[in-house]
């Protein structure tokens, strides 16, 4: 394993006269990595994250960064170490969301102007419109407040930034926007991240490693999402990952070799522009003056347009692949380039055949 | 043929009635300065221990049971005790003032403070503020609305209230009642509580006003939470509720 940066030894925290929150927990977190601490609620998750920068205090054990006991360093200082990103963005009411990011270099003596203009350059880098600076934080919707939160984590640019469900609270198409750009980022940034959810989809797509806690504050397995789907240790681990741990693993299995296959296409409005209709299934792909596709017709019975499934870019995942082509009405994955022009169409029952391949090659392995 | 009401607009028209030491712009003045004296104690005393109690939570209980008590004392018993026991002057009677003025200012502080959204307070904390900075920083600034809403009701019950001094020979509009009273000169008494309530009614628009002009910084920012507890607080009936339902 790489180099820890984070590790809990025998950490048990124990709240007045109930359960153990988190039980007797050991475990090592490689620095640079994105580890995912996930379970259901009340199996300690949070409160072990909270431990990293003290703001739970454990009953016993030690919790050590770099080597060094947390305890070692008062609190504050020890917090400012670390970004911390929450649900609700918990930013300030008061302050303008360029002096809420510029928080922790302002609490590091760090001038205003200077803490200001890192706090600028952050805007950037979470995504965020220069002009939203001079905003307050409850004009802005959900997902820029979660930005700002991102932002104001990043600000003093510490090695370690703690992630306690940042993105539960936003809805399903702001946190997929959210998750791709946290893994852009880190892929600049490089930092260690720990990082609580409850959704074990969440955990698998962003966790370079994934710790499911089971209630009482055990930790039921610390492995891969790969292997954590495909090898659960053990019921609690099977039945939280849930029934569609097979369908999920294919997020982690390259698409390689599937067989694009042309398409007939019709631009939109204009009659006779493109290719004639699939000879047997009737169907024509639909789509702009770029080529960027926009549904499907059958012109044979009715003429309306029937909205397309999911799309395709290759060297996606084979789970990419399969739901475009189960998510079409025609049956066909419509699969598109970076800019979103039409390349072809993939097949379900190709990419069916792929996943068996791909199973043999595993077992061959094995 | 007249009655009591022209007759007090006769008082109050009278010119005679608007010079001297004992006019109406003098006495204004002297109820003015007695319940600045009064707010400034009070809020010296007030603030600090609502923030206290706020932040830590600790006393909470204490300080409840201390603000309803103090609120159920009888101002002018208390009045004549505090001259009975110091004798007269000016601070016998402004300290029992003060003890009448101090629940609100505490309740408005204490509900304030605790009013700000935990999480707000949580992430100042784990942004790594001292417990210090947590209060000055992130929790009083967001509280400075629901603050002034006791701020308000403390001072319109000051101004009502301070009338009362007058009963130990000292000045203000009170003078008017309690001199109208052994004179029986029902015209003035009337009058003096008519500009007692004027006094108190402008003083209010004046305080309201600076509330809407440097109290609405992220205004739009203000929790709901927070303008809800605000606008119990300006009612002082429910004050209490808010005291005791501002942290659970």
């Amino acid at each position: 394993m790489d180099q820890a940066m984070i590790e809990f030894q025998s950490v048990t925290k124990q709240f007045q006269g109930g359960q153990p929150a988190v039980d007797n927990l050991s475990m090592s977190i490689a620095k640079g990595s994105i580890t995912v601490f996930v379970g259901p609620s009340g199996c300690g998750k949070t409160t072990s994250l909270r431990m990293i920068n003290r703001m739970v205090e454990p009953t016993s054990g030690t919790i050590t960064v770099d080597g060094k006991d947390v305890t070692s360093v008062p609190a504050p200082e020890l917090r400012r170490s670390m970004g911390y990103v929450m649900q609700s963005a918990g930013l300030l009411p008061h302050r303008s969301v360029l002096d809420n990011i510029a928080t922790v270099p302002r609490l590091n003596g760090v001038s205003k102007a200077d803490a200001r203009r890192r706090a600028e350059e952050l805007l950037d880098v979470v995504g965020l419109a220069r002009p939203l600076a001079k905003r307050y934080p409850s004009q802005l919707s959900g997902g820029q407040q979660q930005r700002v939160g991102v932002a104001r984590a990043l600000a003093a640019d510490p090695p370690i930034l703690l992630m306690d469900e940042p993105f539960s609270a936003v809805d399903p198409v702001v946190r997929d926007e959210l998750q791709q750009e946290l893994l852009r980022l880190q892929k600049d940034l490089a930092k260690t991240i720990v990082f609580v959810t409850h959704d074990i989809d969440e955990a698998t797509v962003l966790g370079d490693r994934v710790a499911v806690f089971a209630v009482g504050g055990k930790l039921a397995q610390y492995a891969t999402p790969e292997e954590i789907l495909r090898a659960p240790a053990n019921d609690f681990v099977a039945s939280f990952v849930g029934r569609d741990r097979g369908f999920r693993h294919l997020g982690f299995t390259a698409s390689d070799g599937v067989t694009l296959h042309s398409v007939p296409t019709i631009v939109r409005g204009r009659s006779g522009s493109g290719t004639d209709p699939d000879a047997t299934s009737g169907w024509q792909l639909v789509v702009d003056e770029g080529m960027r596709p926009l549904g499907w017709s059958t012109p044979g019975t009715s003429t309306g347009l029937i909205p397309g499934g999911s799309l395709f870019r290759p060297g996606e995942s084979l789970r990419r692949a399969l739901d475009a082509a189960l998510s079409s009405p025609s049956g066909l994955g419509v699969a598109v380039d970076t800019e979103g022009r039409v390349q072809g169409v993939i097949r379900g029952g190709e990419v069916l055949a792929l996943i068996e391949e791909a199973r043999q090659l595993r077992q061959a392995a094995l | 043929m007249s009655n009591v009401f022209t007759d007090t607009f006769a008082w109050l028209a009278d010119p005679l009635h608007w010079t001297g030491a004992a006019g109406i712009p003098a006495r204004l003045g002297e109820h003015l300065q007695y319940t600045g004296l009064v707010m400034l104690i009070a809020v010296a005393i007030a603030v600090p221990v609502g923030m206290y109690v706020g932040h830590t939570g600790r006393g909470r209980v204490a300080v409840v049971a201390l603000a309803g008590a103090l609120r159920a004392l009888p101002t002018l018993g208390l009045l004549t005790l505090f001259v009975l026991l110091a004798g007269i002057g000016l601070m016998p009677p402004i300290w029992a003032l003060v003890i009448l003025t101090v629940p609100p200012l505490l309740a408005g502080t204490y509900a304030g403070i605790s009013s700000v959204d935990r999480n707000v307070v949580d992430a100042a904390r784990a942004m790594g503020m001292t417990e210090l900075q947590v209060l000055f920083r992130a929790e009083l600034p967001n509280a400075l609305t629901v603050m002034f809403g006791g701020f308000r009701t403390g001072v319109l019950q000051v101004i009502a209230t301070v009338s009362v001094v007058a009963y130990i020979n000292l000045g203000g509009l009170g003078r008017y009642l309690f001199d109208g009273l052994v004179l029986s000169d029902f015209p003035q008494m009337l009058g003096g509580s008519l500009l007692i309530a004027a006094l108190a009614i402008a003083v209010d628009l004046v305080l309201s006003l600076f509330q809407r002009l440097f109290l609405a910084t992220g205004a739009s920012g203000q929790s709901r939470r927070s303008q809800q507890a605000a606008a119990d607080l300006t009612d002082p009936v429910l004050t209490e509720a808010v005291v005791q339902g501002g942290k659970s």
